[in-house]
């Protein structure tokens, strides 16, 4: 470590294929559990504004599952899902984005105030096209919030799954590390960064097309 | 092989009973070193927060940066940290305290500018100074957002201490490591499940704080108007 540099360019540039690959297997990882969050944390979400008891127990069970260590959850599946497979890192992923999700949902759909209910319900809206038509787009702006939270956790988190085979950019961490090569390492944290913010991006522009009233971010602090 | 079996395996080994890789020794490790952590990440973050939530300047940066912070992987950062810094554990501690940090900051921040205007204004109208107004009304007003904020600041250093077993750390996740790298998955599993034990105990632990350690007046129960 004594005349090595933080970075060496050539590696980069010689390894661009290389990166790419991995990112694409990193987006696929991290991004694919937060949609699945996403929809199971609607219809959870629908359930517990139908039924608020639900919620209480449902939120105290999910707040307990966000807070344990992805590396634990990782090598406690690694006997049904094997070492080294997509489905030991995605399905806890899965879990954490759920826990993020589904109080941004109960809250958006709690957002929506019970005039506008009752207006809709006037104007002869039944429950399937009042929830399409008004209740699920006003819950837009929370849910994009969640989303944006959840996205930039899966993206960091999925990093750790090299430690159990499978993290995509994750690898580049072992790679450097076991090499004692730093290069890799400084890409892979860039590289996280740079699709956290691009997904951030993505999904800032998803909520000026999906609910331009939203001018201001409501619901989960981020 | 199944669970009660590798459990079994695990918390009878010779092993693990008494040495320097006995469980009592890796779990004071582990919650040692999370306390060290904490401590400083407190120390850098509470005071900061404070000024920046009772002055009120640069609230905006402060959000942005610490919400950027979450896309650091801890993985690389450990690694990092130990490659340019070298083996041991203070190389470990700098990252460990960059992720401690920035939710701390951000709670303490937000707990400040969260004081009732009303209230502030009334400890300024009955004479008390800046910083006995800072002191006196703020911090208490700030308490349950503070706890909440160190409670996933410690979360965050659990999980990520467990993961630096990987470049060396002690600490419980020295079984997860050493068991995937020996193949030993007794091991793996006993240390997984201590690290579980542990965060849950942590957000007990949190859960009682904010339910009796907290000034009278802003306890949960009270807290919702």
């Amino acid at each position: 470590m004594d005349d090595e540099p933080i970075v060496r360019w050539y590696w980069i540039g010689d390894h661009l294929g290389y990166l790419g690959n991995l990112l694409a297997d990193h987006a696929v990882i991290a991004l694919l559990p937060v949609l699945i969050g996403l929809l199971l944390a609607v219809p959870l979400g629908l359930t517990c504004t139908r039924f608020p008891r639900l919620y209480q127990p449902l939120s105290a069970v999910f707040n307990i599952v966000y807070a344990l260590p992805s590396l634990a959850v990782f090598v406690v599946l690694i006997p049904y899902t094997g070492l080294a497979t997509q489905a030991t890192v995605m399905i806890p992923l899965t879990f954490y984005a759920l826990a993020v999700l589904l109080p941004t949902t109960v809250d958006g759909l709690r957002a929506v105030p019970d005039p506008v209910r009752q207006a809709a319900t006037a104007m002869g809206y039944g429950p399937w096209h009042r929830l399409t038509s008004v209740e699920l787009p006003a819950a837009v702006p929370y849910l994009i919030a969640g989303l944006r939270v959840a996205a930039v956790s899966s993206i960091s988190l999925a990093s750790v799954g090299a430690l159990v085979g499978r993290g995509g950019l994750g690898y580049l961490f072992v790679d450097g590390f076991q090499r004692t090569f730093p290069t890799p390492i400084v890409a892979g944290i860039a590289l996280i960064a740079v699709l956290a913010l691009a997904v951030d991006l993505l999904l800032v522009g998803a909520r000026r097309l999906l609910a331009p009233w939203a001018v201001r971010e409501k619901g989960a602090g981020s | 092989m199944n669970w009660l079996s590798w459990l079994s395996d695990f918390f009878s080994a010779p092993d693990h009973r008494s040495g320097p890789d006995s469980i009592v020794h890796r779990v004071s490790e582990h919650l040692l070193f999370s306390g060290e952590a904490l401590l400083y990440a407190a120390v850098l973050a509470v005071p900061l927060g404070l000024l920046i939530g009772y002055t009120g300047r640069g609230v905006t940066v402060v959000t942005a940066f610490a919400g950027a912070t979450r896309a650091l992987p801890t993985l690389g950062l450990v690694t990092l940290a130990v490659l340019l810094a070298g083996v041991g554990d203070t190389a470990v501690l700098i990252p460990l305290v960059a992720l401690a940090a920035p939710p701390l900051l951000v709670a303490t921040v937000e707990g400040v500018r969260g004081t009732d205007p009303d209230v502030r204004d009334a400890a300024r109208g009955i004479g008390l100074t800046h910083p006995q107004v800072l002191w006196q009304v703020c911090l208490p007003s700030a308490a349950p957002t503070l706890l909440a904020g160190l409670r996933t600041a410690t979360v965050q250093v659990i999980a990520t201490a467990t993961v630096a077993a990987y470049v060396g750390l002690g600490g419980l996740g020295r079984y997860v490591i050493d068991g995937l790298a020996t193949r030993k998955y007794a091991v793996t599993v006993g240390g997984a499940l201590l690290v579980v034990l542990l965060a849950v105990g942590a957000q007990l632990f949190f859960a009682l704080l904010a339910r009796y350690a907290l000034p009278p007046g802003m306890r949960a129960q009270r807290r919702a108007r």
